[in-house]
C-alpha cells in the first residue's frame, strides 16, 4: 500500500458528532462495523483521500489496531490512498458498458484532459478512473463524476460535461437523454398511470 | 404482457413521488400491521404458497429460507440483512426500488424481520449508489417518523429497526458471507459455509441475507396472497420479476413481466427490438454476467426463467440480459468479464486469485488471435480447475463465461487464431 504523508487529520465537530451517532448503529462492543462509514466520512472531510494520519486516527477512535484499517482502506475501490482531483472521474468500461460505446467516452476524457488511468491534471481539477460495473447498465455508457451518474452518454457529451465542470457550470446529473430513470427512450410502455 | 394491475413496482421509473405520502397512496405500509397479527408461521407458509424464489441470482425458495431461522429467540439476538450491493454486470434493478420505492423495501423488512424473530435489518448497499442510499436514507427517516418502524412497529408489538450500511466498491460483497464480514467492518472476504449463516450470520448470531427485489416483494405477496403470485409463470418458476435488458437494443431499458416470458417477446416488446432487427443477434448473456451466453438459435424459443435457462445450460442469474448484435467481438466481451472477475477476485482462495488472472490473460491474448489452437483446450481445463475449488462463487462466475464462448462460438476462436498465424507468416 502506498500511503502518503499529510497534515494531521482529526474529525470536525460535525463529523464527530455523526460518527458517535452512527456507532450507535451497531451492538455494543462491535464499533469496527462502523468502520466503513467512518472510512467514507475522513475521506470527504480530508478532499477525497485517505491519509497515513487520517487511517491511525480512526484507529485509534475505534480502538483497533491500525493494520486492520490500513487492510480495510486497501481492499475497497472507492477509498482513495492518494490525493485526487476535485472531480473524479470513474469511467465505467464493464461490458455492458463497453457494447455502448465506454471506449469513446474514455478516449474522450483522456485527450481533453490529457491524461491517462490514475492520473490527475496539473490543476489538480479532474482525476481519471477505470472502473468495474456501476449497476446502470440499461442506461450505459455511463460516469460517475465525484456522488453522481451522468448516463447515456456519447463522446460529445462526455467532452460537454468536462467543459462545463471546468467552467464551474451545473449540470444535469443522470440520463444526458432526458430519459425518465431506466423507462424506454421516447417514454415507458407500461405504468403510465398508478392502478391500485 | 403482464398488466399493470399485477406490477408489484408501480413506481419503477420513478414517475411518481417515492416518499412516505405517496407511496402509501400506491398501498405501502397498507394492512401492514393486519399481515403481523396473523403471526409468524401464517407469513412463511404464505410465502412457501407462493412460490417466490430468491431474486438476487440463486432462486432459492423465500419461504423455506425464513423457516431455516431459529423458531425462537435464544440469547442471541436474530438479524435480517438485505443485499443491496447490486453489482452484477448487466444489472440495475434493485436500484429502482432503492431510488424510486423504497417503503416498499422497508415495509418487505418489517413483515420478513417479525416473521424470523429480528428486531434489526440492515440494508447493506453498494457505495456507488450514493443518491440511492440518500433515498432510503429518508424513507427510514419517515418510516421512524410515522411509527411504522421503531418502538411498536405499525402498532403491532413488534420492535424494529433499520439501519442503512454503505458499502465501499467491491463485488464480492454482494456474497451474502463476504457482505456480513464487510457490514463487521472487515475485508469483504466471504466465509466457509458451514456454519450457513441461519445459525452463525452477523455477529455469530442467527441471520437471514435477502436480496432487494426479494424482500420489497414480501408484502405485495403477503397482501394478495401468495395464490396470486404463483398462478403467474410456470410451475417452480412463478410470479413477475424485473428484467433488466442493455447492450444492443434499441431501447434498454428495466421492466417487471411475468417469469417465464420468451426472450424474443421480451426484447421485442419492451426494449425496441435488437439494433439491426432480430436477425442482427449473435448472442445474449441472459442472467448477468456471471451466466454462460447462449447464442441466437437459443434466443429464438428460449423462456426467462430458472428452469428454461437451466436446460439451456445458461442462468436466469440476475435477470440482467445483455444483448450482443453481430457487429459484437464475443472475444473481446467475454475477455472483458474476464478483467472484471480478475479485478473483484477478492484473494483468499489460491484458484480464485491465481486463476481469474490466468485465464484473463490468456482471453487477452485469444482477442488478438495471439494463441495456439491447443490453448483453448488448456483454458477450458484451468476453468474447471478454478469452478468448484472455491469458498465461494466468484470462481465459477469467472470460469462459466469462458465455457459459454467455447462451447456455442469455440469456431470464431480458433477462427482468430488461425488468421492471426497466417497473417505472421
Amino acid at each position: 500500500m502506498n500511503i502518503h504523508k499529510s497534515e494531521e487529520f482529526s474529525f470536525s465537530p460535525e463529523n464527530m458528532k455523526r460518527a458517535q451517532e452512527i456507532m450507535t448503529h451497531y451492538p455494543e462492543g462491535r464499533q469496527q462495523s462502523a468502520l466503513l462509514p467512518l472510512l467514507d466520512m475522513a475521506q470527504r472531510q480530508n478532499g477525497g483521500w485517505l491519509s497515513r494520519y487520517a487511517l491511525d486516527y480512526l484507529a485509534q477512535f475505534l480502538g483497533i489496531a491500525a493494520i486492520r484499517v490500513y487492510e480495510v482502506a486497501s481492499f475497497y475501490s472507492m477509498f482513495n490512498l492518494k490525493p485526487v482531483g476535485q472531480h473524479l472521474l470513474q469511467v465505467c468500461t464493464t461490458t455492458p458498458c463497453w457494447l455502448r460505446g465506454s471506449d469513446a467516452i474514455m478516449d474522450t476524457c483522456k485527450s481533453k484532459l490529457g491524461i491517462g488511468l490514475g492520473e490527475t491534471t496539473a490543476d489538480k481539477q479532474f482525476t481519471l478512473v477505470e472502473v468495474e460495473c456501476l449497476g446502470a447498465c440499461v442506461n450505459a455508457p455511463l460516469v460517475q463524476i465525484n456522488d453522481d451518474y451522468y448516463e447515456d452518454l456519447n463522446a460529445d457529451q462526455m467532452a460537454k460535461i468536462i467543459d462545463d465542470l471546468k467552467a464551474g457550470k451545473k449540470i444535469e446529473i443522470g440520463s444526458q437523454l432526458g430519459r425518465k430513470g431506466s423507462a424506454p427512450e421516447g417514454g415507458p410502455q407500461v405504468l403510465c398511470e398508478i392502478v391500485k | 404482457m403482464l398488466q399493470d394491475k399485477d406490477r408489484i413496482f408501480q413506481n419503477l421509473y420513478g414517475l411518481h413521488d417515492w416518499r412516505i405520502k405517496a407511496a402509501q397512496s400506491r398501498g405501502a405500509w397498507v394492512g401492514t400491521k393486519d399481515l403481523i397479527l396473523k403471526g409468524r408461521d401464517w407469513i412463511i407458509d404464505e410465502m412457501k404458497k407462493s412460490g417466490l424464489r430468491g431474486r438476487g441470482g440463486a432462486g432459492f425458495p423465500t419461504g423455506m429460507k425464513w423457516s431455516f431461522m431459529p423458531k425462537t429467540e435464544g440469547p442471541k439476538p436474530h438479524y435480517l440483512v438485505v443485499n443491496a450491493d447490486e453489482s452484477e454486470p448487466g444489472t440495475c434493478k434493485d436500484r429502482d426500488i432503492l431510488r424510486h420505492d423504497p417503503h416498499l423495501l422497508l415495509e418487505g423488512c418489517l413483515l420478513a424481520g417479525f416473521a424470523m424473530g429480528a428486531h434489526t435489518a440492515y440494508i447493506y448497499i453498494r457505495g456507488e449508489f450514493y443518491n440511492e442510499a440518500s433515498n432510503v436514507a429518508q424513507a427510514i427517516q419517515e418510516a421512524y417518523a410515522n411509527n411504522m418502524i421503531g418502538k411498536n412497529a405499525c402498532g403491532s408489538g413488534w420492535d424494529f429497526d433499520i439501519r442503512l450500511h454503505r458499502g465501499a466498491g467491491a463485488y464480492i460483497c454482494g456474497e451474502e458471507t463476504a457482505l456480513l464480514e464487510s457490514l463487521e467492518g472487515n475485508k469483504g472476504q466471504p466465509r466457509m459455509k458451514p456454519p450457513f449463516p441461519a445459525g452463525v450470520g452477523l455477529y455469530g448470531c442467527p441471520t437471514t441475507i435477502n436480496n432487494v427485489e426479494t424482500i420489497a416483494s414480501a408484502p405485495d405477496i403477503l397482501k394478495r396472497g401468495g395464490a396470486w403470485f404463483s398462478s403467474m409463470g410456470r410451475p417452480n418458476n412463478v410470479g413477475t420479476k424485473l428484467f433488466c435488458i442493455s447492450g444492443h437494443v434499441n431501447k434498454p431499458c428495466n421492466v417487471e413481466e411475468e417469469m417465464g416470458i420468451p426472450l424474443k417477446e421480451l426484447i421485442e416488446k419492451h426494449a425496441g427490438g435488437v439494433r439491426g432487427g432480430w436477425d442482427n443477434l449473435l448472442a445474449i448473456i441472459p442472467g448477468g454476467s456471471s451466466v454462460p451466453l447462449i447464442p441466437k438459435s437459443i434466443c429464438d424459443t428460449v423462456l426467462m426463467d430458472f428452469d428454461a435457462l437451466r436446460e439451456v445450460k445458461s442462468g436466469l442469474g440476475t435477470a440482467g440480459v445483455i444483448v450482443m448484435d453481430k457487429s459484437t467481438d464475443l472475444i473481446k466481451a467475454i475477455a472483458r468479464l474476464s478483467k472484471f472477475y480478475k479485478h473483484e477476485s477478492c484473494g483468499q482462495c489460491t484458484p480464485c486469485r491465481e486463476g481469474t488472472g490466468w485465464m484473463w490473460r490468456v482471453m487477452e491474448r485469444m482477442v488478438k488471435g495471439n494463441a495456439r489452437l491447443e490453448e483453448i483446450d488448456e483454458l477450458l481445463e484451468v476453468t474447471t480447475q478454478v469452478e468448484g475449488h472455491t469458498i465461494c462463487a466468484l470462481g465459477d462466475a469467472a470460469a462459466w463465461p469462458i465455457q459459454g464462448l467455447m462451447r456455442h462460438f469455440r469456431y470464431v476462436v480458433e477462427d482468430r487464431i488461425k488468421n492471426a498465424g497466417s497473417k505472421a507468416a
